[in-house]
């Protein structure tokens, strides 16, 4: 069957009010009597509010009321989808604190008749801290004497083992500190290798180093980077009938509901959710921020809508960011480059609060794309006083990759292999196995991977073999530099719900519980849907972006998941659909339904055929599960209520994703760079980039193309000038703008950029799709900084990004003149 | 409580927004609120509160305070929040907007500055009296270009700015031009070849 809707471009339901300016986030709502709130911050990294007078403030003309952190609901429990419930942690972040753990974090806020009002009475505010101490540097802090983030120390311990009956407890903070002997290292510029609460390991590692041909031992630092979505997390929150609504930046619709009810200990059923567009998450608004509670609680308080504007400073503060990982990987390699033993160490910067999931996953990531045939793994996730620390695009993995890849291609060099064929010869295949082993002995594996396809495109599309010959000739003063890198993430979560409505004008009105953060996954996932049922796209209406308006239960719009997760939905909804209109033709026309077929808008059969329009009202005819009166017993109860309120309007196509998958869902890139560096200056560009998908089945050509290289770009500016840079001495930021961190810019974009996809369907998958977000952001940064070295040499650069003053140093030097391991410079 | 942007943005719809900006977003009461709150009469030999701003081919009379600016004049006093404000200053782009035909970013301007001059923002691209959108858009359109958007209107309008001095650029002049914008998707690829498709159809 040709597909008429799958794997072609559209006009999506969106764009044309985002282009006219008709879009509306969440600062451009307006309410009668709409009050404004800004936030203090604290000036501190770490301190205590000894004293604090708000009596002048509050005196203002125009001050309308306050919101302190004692006013703030006690922190919730927990309760997972599956009903186990997750005992609350009193540790970790607040909306508002009197004991702030970064400089930037909000203590208090105030809300008056104008932005202006707010701000001037934040100024007459007094307090009085009370300084304690605090650490910018993970590594130090774990050095004999170094300082803890917090009083009671400086990681988070292990999770005790649940009681059964009992709530899970959550982790506690610990204390770690390497002895003497353990640190030595650090003086040498070697990250040390000391105790570490979690570790892992598979294969014979012994074995695997003394029967390698060359073993590499290298430390390496990523850059921590700020999200910096350019919309900031503004919040706009008023409450009717006890009901709150609010308005917020948020990646998903449906999961905000959950997040935001548990952070203002509500009923589910009285948060409604408004975010129809958002701008950018990266991961950073997951299920909202915590922050828009603020909102929601002043105006409880003041009884009037109350907006709270983030600007571009206080984003920075609690926008969150990717955690910097100092790494030092052993790695041995065989001849022909396969990697016969790997050793992973790992030191995340976890920032104060909530214990990260990068840590963990640097080492499963490594494990799965490069198929070391025997791995320990290592790690440990060190509190620091900086702000907190949210997924960003590729969390962990991209961090991962960047330490192994700098190696890899070190290796290609010393051992005679090409870069390309390095990464070929330790691609995972098929259902290639990741991480340890679980106590039964089995390990992980994914659904499938076609990473040496991958390869094989990119190298045919950037004349791989043609080119890098041409790689450290020098040229007057330039050079040029090419570079190969692959990447993983996890692509996709499966068991949520699919609900669609084909009413008697013959149309088709699709919910759609996913964010709108520029994926267009909101819209992509849905073309299966009408494309099964044989509906025009022009008569298909979306519902998307307000909770009060029916949606069924959706993933969270991040971590790669939903094109997967929904397109399942969405076949499953639609078969529902088409089995309802061949019981619905069958008993109008005869014979059985199996004999009926559902295409161009009819369903038709040896008894005769009837329109879509006509089966859906033949549909409120029969009532029952056909028109929505009856649904089935394992969609989630937010889908129950949703669908229980469009009954009876049409025939409703309503499932829940039951498919079956055999493996853990995993989505691939290969990324090849060409770059031209000015040994005089330092000044480089990136003259070319492909990227090669291996992301399953495509869904909308346009949107996974954006996808593929606007990733890649988020990683090149990893690699090429995004960054943080604290003062030591005080524990203060120094780069919180744009202008400061420096996200790439148009004219950083490689002068040609080209991305292809394999378009081979996952097998585990009734669609064939998987996820995108995630791994083109490390094969975007490593294969640049591959080019950097292959330009160059091997030892330029010892942690990312790479500056223009990186380059002129060493080259002057003759090596690495970087500062080896100090965190945030 | 409040409007949410329509899933199809119709002919009339769209030219209600252009002719009476700010109507559809807003509220009377939120329009017109006084700030005398902030103790700033008129000082003598001040300028006038009281201003007259052309935007979108409309005269608006509108009350300005001396140190406001024109981007938080557009979007919170007259309702025209296709302007967006991304870094409050000057460092992002998404705020441009046309004055006197020239891209500025209005987080950066006073409104005061802007008296007798003609300000064009992203709601008055399209025909106001059509819905047809203008050239730079359509070639968006075709290309499904940016993601969340937010960067968009900024882009949009330094792009419709650069064209005007430059009609047939290169793919390079044109990132040259518009490179005071930032879009933190990323999509800078994806966003030329839409820019260029829109600048392609402009020359017909």
């Amino acid at each position: 069957m040709t597909n008429k809707l799958i794997g072609q471009n559209y006009v999506t339901p969106d764009l044309v009010a985002k282009v006219t300016g008709q879009a509306k986030y969440a600062e451009d709502f307006r309410v009668d009597g709409m009050l404004f709130c800004k936030l203090l911050l604290s000036p501190r990294p770490h301190a205590r509010v000894a004293r604090m007078d708000t009596s002048k403030a509050l005196a203002m003309p125009g001050v309308k009321g306050i919101l302190t952190a004692d006013e703030l609901p006690a922190p919730a429990d927990v309760v997972t989808d599956l009903g186990q419930r997750i005992a609350a942690n009193t540790k970790g972040e607040k909306a508002l604190t009197n004991e702030p753990v970064y400089q930037g974090e909000p203590v208090l806020a105030i809300a008056a008749v104008d932005e202006q009002t707010a701000v001037e009475a934040i100024e007459k505010i007094e307090i009085e801290w009370e300084p304690l101490p605090f650490s910018v540097d993970p590594v130090k802090s774990l050095l004999p004497g170094g300082a803890n983030a917090r009083l009671e120390g400086n990681i988070w311990g292990k999770p005790k083992p649940p009681t059964p009956g009992q709530p899970v407890a959550p982790p506690a903070i610990e204390e770690l500190k390497w002895t003497e002997a353990e640190a030595a290292e650090y003086a040498h510029g070697r990250l040390p290798t000391g105790k570490t609460p979690d570790e892992w390991t598979y294969g014979d590692l012994d074995a695997g180093f003394k029967n390698a041909a060359l073993v590499l031992d290298e430390s390496f630092v990523t850059p921590n980077t700020s999200h910096q979505t350019l919309e900031p997390r503004t919040a706009m929150a008023y409450w009717q009938n006890g009901r709150l609504y609010i308005h917020c930046s948020t990646q998903s619709v449906v999961q905000t509901v959950g997040s935001m009810s548990r952070w203002l200990q509500l009923d589910p059923k009285d948060v409604v959710v408004i975010s129809q567009y958002t701008g950018g998450g990266f991961g950073s608004k997951a299920t909202g921020t915590i922050t828009a509670m603020i909102p929601a609680l002043l105006s409880k308080k003041l009884n009037a809508p109350v907006m709270m504007r983030i600007d571009r400073e206080t984003e920075h503060y609690i926008g969150g960011a990717r955690p910097a990982v100092h790494g030092r990987l052993k790695v041995g390699f065989a001849k022909d480059g396969r990697i016969t033993a790997l050793d992973m160490f790992v030191v995340n910067e976890n920032g104060p609060y909530e214990p990260v999931g990068d840590t963990g996953m640097t080492g499963r990531m490594v494990s799965l794309l490069y198929q070391p045939m025997a791995m320990r793994w290592r790690g440990v996730s060190v509190l620091t006083n900086t702000p907190p620390r949210r997924a960003q695009s590729q969390p962990g993995g991209m961090q991962g990759i960047v330490l192994m890849e700098p190696i890899l291609a070190k290796a290609s060099r010393k051992l005679g292999v090409d870069q390309a064929a390095i990464h070929y010869v330790n691609a995972p295949e098929g259902k290639a196995k990741f991480g340890p082993a679980n106590p039964r002995g089995e390990r992980a594996y994914a659904t499938s991977a076609f990473v040496k396809q991958a390869l094989d495109r990119g190298a045919e599309m950037f004349r791989w073999n043609e080119r890098k010959a041409q790689g450290g000739k020098r040229q007057g003063s330039k050079v040029r530099g090419y570079g190969v890198s692959t990447s993983a993430f996890v692509a996709g979560s499966t068991g949520y719900d699919g609900l669609f409505v084909i009413k008697p004008d013959g149309r088709m009105y699709i919910q759609s519980g996913i964010g709108n953060l520029g994926t267009e996954s909101m819209s992509d996932c849905h073309r299966v849907s009408a494309e099964m049922v044989g509906m025009p796209w022009e008569k298909v209406e979306i519902t998307w972006g307000h909770t009060g308006k029916n949606l069924p239960w959706s993933c969270v719009s991040g971590g790669s998941q939903t094109i997967h997760a929904h397109t399942r939905a969405a076949h499953a909804a639609a078969s529902d659909a088409v089995k309802k209109l061949q019981e619905i033709a069958a008993k109008a026309h005869g014979g059985r339904p199996e004999q009926y077929t559902v295409a161009n808008e009819r369903v038709s059969g040896p008894g005769g055929s009837m329109t879509l329009a006509q089966a859906a009202q033949k549909a409120i005819d029969l009532g029952g599960k056909y028109d929505g009166h009856e649904l089935p017993e394992n969609v989630n109860a937010f889908t129950k209520a949703s669908a229980s309120a469009l009954a009876g309007q049409g025939l409703m196509g309503v499932a829940r994703d039951t498919y079956k998958r055999d493996g853990i869902t995993h989505s691939f890139v290969a990324g090849f760079a060409e770059v031209e560096v000015d040994v005089e200056t330092g000044k480089y560009q990136i003259l070319d980039y492909v990227a090669i998908a291996d992301v399953g089945t495509v869904i909308h050509p346009h949107a996974l193309g954006g996808q593929v290289l606007g990733r890649s770009m988020l990683g090149i500016g990893h690699a090429i000038g995004q960054h943080w840079v604290y003062d030591q001495q005080y524990g203060l930021p120094l780069a919180k703008r744009f202008h400061h961190n420096k996200p790439p810019t148009i004219l950083d974009a490689p002068q040609k950029m080209a991305w292809d996809a394999l378009n081979i369907p996952d097998p585990e998958t009734p669609v064939g799709a998987r996820g995108i977000g995630e791994p083109p952001v490390a094969a975007g940064c490593c294969a640049v900084l591959n080019a950097l070295a292959d330009a160059l040499g091997d030892d330029v650069f010892k942690r990312a990004p790479v500056m223009v003053g990186t380059l002129v140093a060493a080259l002057d030097a003759g090596k690495a003149v970087q500062e080896p391991l100090t965190a945030n410079i | 409580m409040t409007e949410e942007t329509p899933a199809h943005v119709s002919r009339r719809n769209f030219i209600k927004g252009v002719v009476a900006a700010g109507a559809v977003a807003s509220t009377s009461a939120y329009l017109f609120r006084t700030t005398t709150l902030h103790g700033q009469p008129s000082a003598a030999g001040a300028v006038e509160r009281l201003m007259t701003l052309n935007v979108n081919g409309q005269d608006r009379r509108v009350d300005v305070l001396p140190q406001q600016t024109l981007a938080m004049t557009l979007r919170y006093s007259l309702g025209l929040t296709g302007t967006k404000i991304g870094c409050d200053r000057a460092e992002c782009g998404a705020c441009t907007v046309l004055i006197d035909d020239v891209p500025h970013y209005s987080c950066s301007v006073l409104a005061q500055r802007v008296r007798g001059k003609k300000v064009v923002t992203i709601e008055g691209l399209a025909d106001a009296a059509t819905g047809k959108l203008h050239a730079v858009q359509q070639g968006v359109v075709e290309s499904q270009g940016f993601q969340c958007a937010f960067c968009m209107p900024g882009f949009v309008m330094a792009t419709v700015g650069y064209l005007k001095t430059n009609p047939n650029p290169t793919r390079q002049e044109l990132a040259h031009g518009i490179s005071g914008n930032l879009c933190r998707c990323q999509d800078y690829d994806k966003i030329l070849t839409a820019l260029a498709r829109g600048a392609e159809l402009m020359r017909g």
